[in-house]
């Protein structure tokens, strides 16, 4: 049953180029940015139970690097994916040395912490950065020569990156490795005991979290074009945190789901209300104090009630 | 006379630890040979669980030292001491609830293999760790409910996986946190039958607070009252020695 | 001289407002371990109240301002905490996130009500004119501010240790579970807490008006400056807010004279030196 409805998805996945307007392909491919991001927070929260306040750091590097080597230095696309890459690492792998020194609040609060700092950073740092105007221009790349400026080509591409970005956490959350990530989230002291290494199966996680992070980044400034500090901020790491918690931070499907919902309302909604952030806050609201685990979680129990009652 | 150091599968010289005032583990010193049954007894609060967790590595000694076959194991992280060797179980239950009786035991096969760092295949793809947890769990008699989550199971069942995660581990050293407590009559048969039949290649050393439930499965006893070693020694000496009754009776 | 002079009282004044700001976060911190992220945004209530009362009213007393912006903030604050927080009382995430929920809530309610652009806050005319000492020239306000945060100072010391709220709060930040065990009404009294700390981020808002003016991201401007001085002084503790503020307060101020740009990394540097290497701060105890 669950491999039917997985088929379906990965079907429907493939339709919008034929069937659908500009526009909506534009949104398919936002949708599906927003997943690799989402799934890569939700290895660290949902799997890994480490809550980030703090995750859109990675995406906002990835895409500043990829900016700046671009347009100010004339680098080529594929040179500067893998320093932009490389780079995001390296701070994945600092920032989670400091934040694993807390759990739980003080996890969250460094988290929220360094991606202040950065988010400063972008912001003041106006002759690196460009500041608040953010940075315009840039290109898209044209692998083996195909130009991606077009929504339908640059679906495709994002399409299997997004591809292989799902199997591989799939099988990463399946793995032996992935195993010992849900122990250590469960049982910590036990899995000590049993040999597992806890720091060092967090760091790891937190530091495969950040690189498909950076990689959500640089798809993101691939398709926008422009890279601007807000991409950094609080907000956007809240927006992502929110999806994942709201789709259900327990499964693979859940955070895709939820990042698809908040991308739509953000979409939809900014265009009939103004106030996009006070609806943002009712959705935490709601979605805490109605749905605590999620919709995922909450429309698969609400289908197996059904069956169990049609039996 | 005395053995070399390294020939003694424990040793625990003048371990002292003290939380603010209060010395919860006074001078506790012991030897614990290879293979032996060795059982700490004590009232409550006399600091039994204090020191398995300094010899697990869960809390760290004010001084002393603790060496496992001859290696000096005192500040290392829990993790190193079960490559040492070394495995526990726990009062409370620390199993992983919503997970089947199998994956808990293949968690506890995992943690000393290499495999465990293995992120690019599935778990499912490695069946002869799924053969030998079927293997561990018939050992322990609970083979049938290997696919059943852990919150579906009774209380002496889960102590029994717990056992069986601990002898996955193949330990040189297992210690073993009051493993009859809260058990009924014919679980607490079970366990005991159990607890005999590990090959002595493992070393035993448990905690139990009623003396009679454990005592015929120990070779030797040691004592503890107020964090201090009281008595310690050959099984019958230790009942027959009169400070023991005044430890439980009286004093 | 002088310019060392002026902000060395400008850290002053920033740290007494800092003190306002974050003595509430670090009670509600300390007693119901809840990270507060809506705090910024009632210390921006208390400003926009301070911008649209003190500019409608001409005569109006800023401290019956402060008063009535404290009990306001401080009811709002009190309702949030009975219908939202109170039901995520095993949820600690949740909680994190309905605050955070709430920040922007509030902070687009602001933006909606009262447009996007900066609107200062007039001193008072009591204390406009400058204040001379020892040769130098001071802004008075900033000096009554001071006073105002060692004032508070000593009214919170008073009531955490000489009251039986007060009692009763630091029995429960000491230990949650006893105090309940020995009958302390921990759920009335972490509301008391909630309405008493978001009072005087409230109050504490409208004061700092006149120095920082009522404007949008006000509330994502101090947030960052509370988690910091809490984490330096230390989660609970009284002295530690105190003493934490005027460390930051002097680290902002000159550090933002001196290197603008890097601005947010002097800040955040102490904070994350504070978590990596004592965690529970200079006078309080361990985080989480």
């Amino acid at each position: 049953m669950k491999w039917l409805g997985a088929a379906l998805i990965a079907g429907s996945l493939l339709l919008p180029p034929f069937l659908a307007g500009d526009f909506y392909i534009n949104l398919a491919s936002q949708i599906l940015i927003a997943s690799i991001f989402a799934l890569s927070l939700n290895l660290l929260v949902g799997f890994g139970g480490m809550t980030s306040l703090g995750h859109a750091s990675y995406l906002g590097v990835a895409a500043y690097i990829s900016a700046l080597l671009t347009s100010k230095y004339g680098l080529g696309h594929g040179a500067a994916a893998l320093i932009s890459i490389s780079g995001t690492i390296a701070m994945a792998a600092f920032f989670g040395v400091i934040a694993l020194r807390a759990s739980g609040l003080g996890f969250l609060m460094i988290t929220l912490a360094l991606s202040q700092v950065l988010w400063g950073l972008a912001y003041r740092m106006s002759n690196v950065t460009n500041g608040d105007n953010g940075i315009t221009g840039l290109t898209r790349p044209a692998p083996f020569g195909i130009s991606l400026d077009n929504p339908v080509s640059f679906y495709w591409f994002v399409l299997i990156v997004a591809a292989v970005a799902f199997a591989m956490i799939a099988i990463f959350v399946s793995s032996a490795f992935g195993s010992s990530l849900k122990g250590v989230r469960d049982q910590p002291r036990r899995m000590a005991a049993l040999g597992f290494n806890p720091w060092l199966i967090r760091w790891t996680t937190f530091i495969y979290a950040g690189f498909w992070g950076g990689v959500a980044g640089l798809l993101y400034v691939y398709y926008h074009k422009y890279i601007h500090p807000t991409s950094l901020s609080t907000t956007s790491s809240a927006e992502a945190l929110l999806g994942v918690i709201a789709g259900g931070s327990g499964t693979l499907g859940g955070p895709v789901a939820g990042a698809a919902l908040v991308l739509l309302l953000k979409n939809y909604a900014s265009a009939y209300i103004e106030r996009w952030n006070m609806l943002l806050g009712f959705v935490f609201l709601f979605i805490v104090l109605v749905m605590p685990r999620g919709i995922v979680p909450g429309v698969s129990k609400l289908v197996a009630s059904l069956r169990e009652g049609l039996r | 006379m005395m053995a070399p150091a390294s020939d003694h599968a424990l040793e625990v010289v003048n371990l002292k630890k003290a939380f603010g005032g209060l010395t919860v583990t006074q001078n506790v010193s012991l030897t614990v040979r290879p293979g032996e049954r060795r059982l700490i007894i004590g009232p409550n609060g006399a600091g039994k669980t204090t020191l398995f967790n300094q010899i697990s590595g869960d809390l760290r000694p004010n001084s002393g030292s603790i060496r496992l076959f001859g290696a000096d194991i005192t500040y290392f992280p829990p993790y190193k001491r079960a490559h040492c060797g070394l495995a526990r179980t726990y009062q409370i239950i620390t199993l992983f609830a919503s997970d089947t009786l199998e994956h808990n035991v293949t968690l506890g096969l995992l943690g000393l293999r290499k495999t465990r760092w293995q992120m690019w295949l599935p778990l499912s793809f490695y069946d002869e760790l799924a053969t030998e947890a079927r293997k561990i769990l018939d050992a322990v008699g609970l083979l049938q409910l290997a696919a059943y989550p852990i919150s579906e199971i009774a209380y002496g069942e889960k102590r029994r996986v717990e056992l069986a995660m601990a002898l996955a581990q193949r330990p040189r050293v297992l210690l073993l946190d009051e493993p009859l407590a809260g058990l009924s009559n014919t679980e607490r048969l079970t366990v005991r039958t159990l607890i005999a039949s590990i090959p002595r290649e493992t070393t035993l050393i448990m905690i139990e607070h009623d003396m009679d439930t454990a005592l015929d499965l120990a070779d030797t006893v040691t004592l503890l009252d107020y964090g201090r070693v009281i008595v310690d020694g050959e099984r019958d000496a230790v009942i027959a020695d009169p400070r023991t009754r005044e430890v439980y009776l009286g004093g | 001289m002088q310019f060392w002079i002026i902000q060395g009282l400008n850290s002053l004044s920033l740290g007494g407002l800092l003190f306002l700001l974050s003595s509430g976060f670090s009670l509600i911190f300390g007693l119901m371990r809840i990270a507060n992220l809506t705090h910024g945004a009632f210390f921006m209530l208390g400003t926009y109240f301070a911008a649209i009362a003190l500019r409608s009213y001409d005569g109006l007393n800023i401290w019956v301002t402060a008063l009535g912006a404290g009990l306001t903030v401080a009811a709002i604050g009190g309702l949030f905490e009975r219908l939202v927080l109170a039901r995520l009382r095993t949820n600690p995430l949740g909680q994190v996130l309905v605050t955070l929920g709430m920040s922007f809530i509030i902070s687009d309610a602001c933006l909606m009500l009262w447009g996007g652009d900066s609107i200062p806050v007039p001193t008072p005319q009591s204390l406009q004119a400058p204040t001379r000492l020892f040769g130098f020239v001071f802004p008075t306000y900033r000096l009554v501010l001071v006073g105002c945060a060692a004032g508070a100072a000593i009214l919170l010391y008073a009531l955490l240790e000489r009251t039986r709220l007060g009692a009763m709060i630091r029995a429960g930040v000491d230990d949650g579970q006893m105090a309940r065990a020995v009958g302390i009404p921990i759920s009335r009294l972490f509301t008391q807490v909630f309405c008493l700390g978001a009072g005087i981020a409230g109050a504490g808002g409208v004061l700092g008006g006149p120095i920082l003016s009522a404007y949008p991201g006000l509330d994502a401007d101090m947030l960052p400056l509370a988690l910091i001085v809490v984490i330096l002084g230390g989660i609970g503790s009284l002295l530690g807010a105190f003493v934490g503020s005027f460390i930051i307060g002097f680290i902002y101020t000159f550090g933002t004279a001196l290197f603008p740009e890097l601005a947010y990394i002097i800040l955040f540097l102490p904070m994350i030196f504070v978590i990596a290497f004592r965690p529970q701060g200079l006078f309080g105890r361990v985080l989480a």
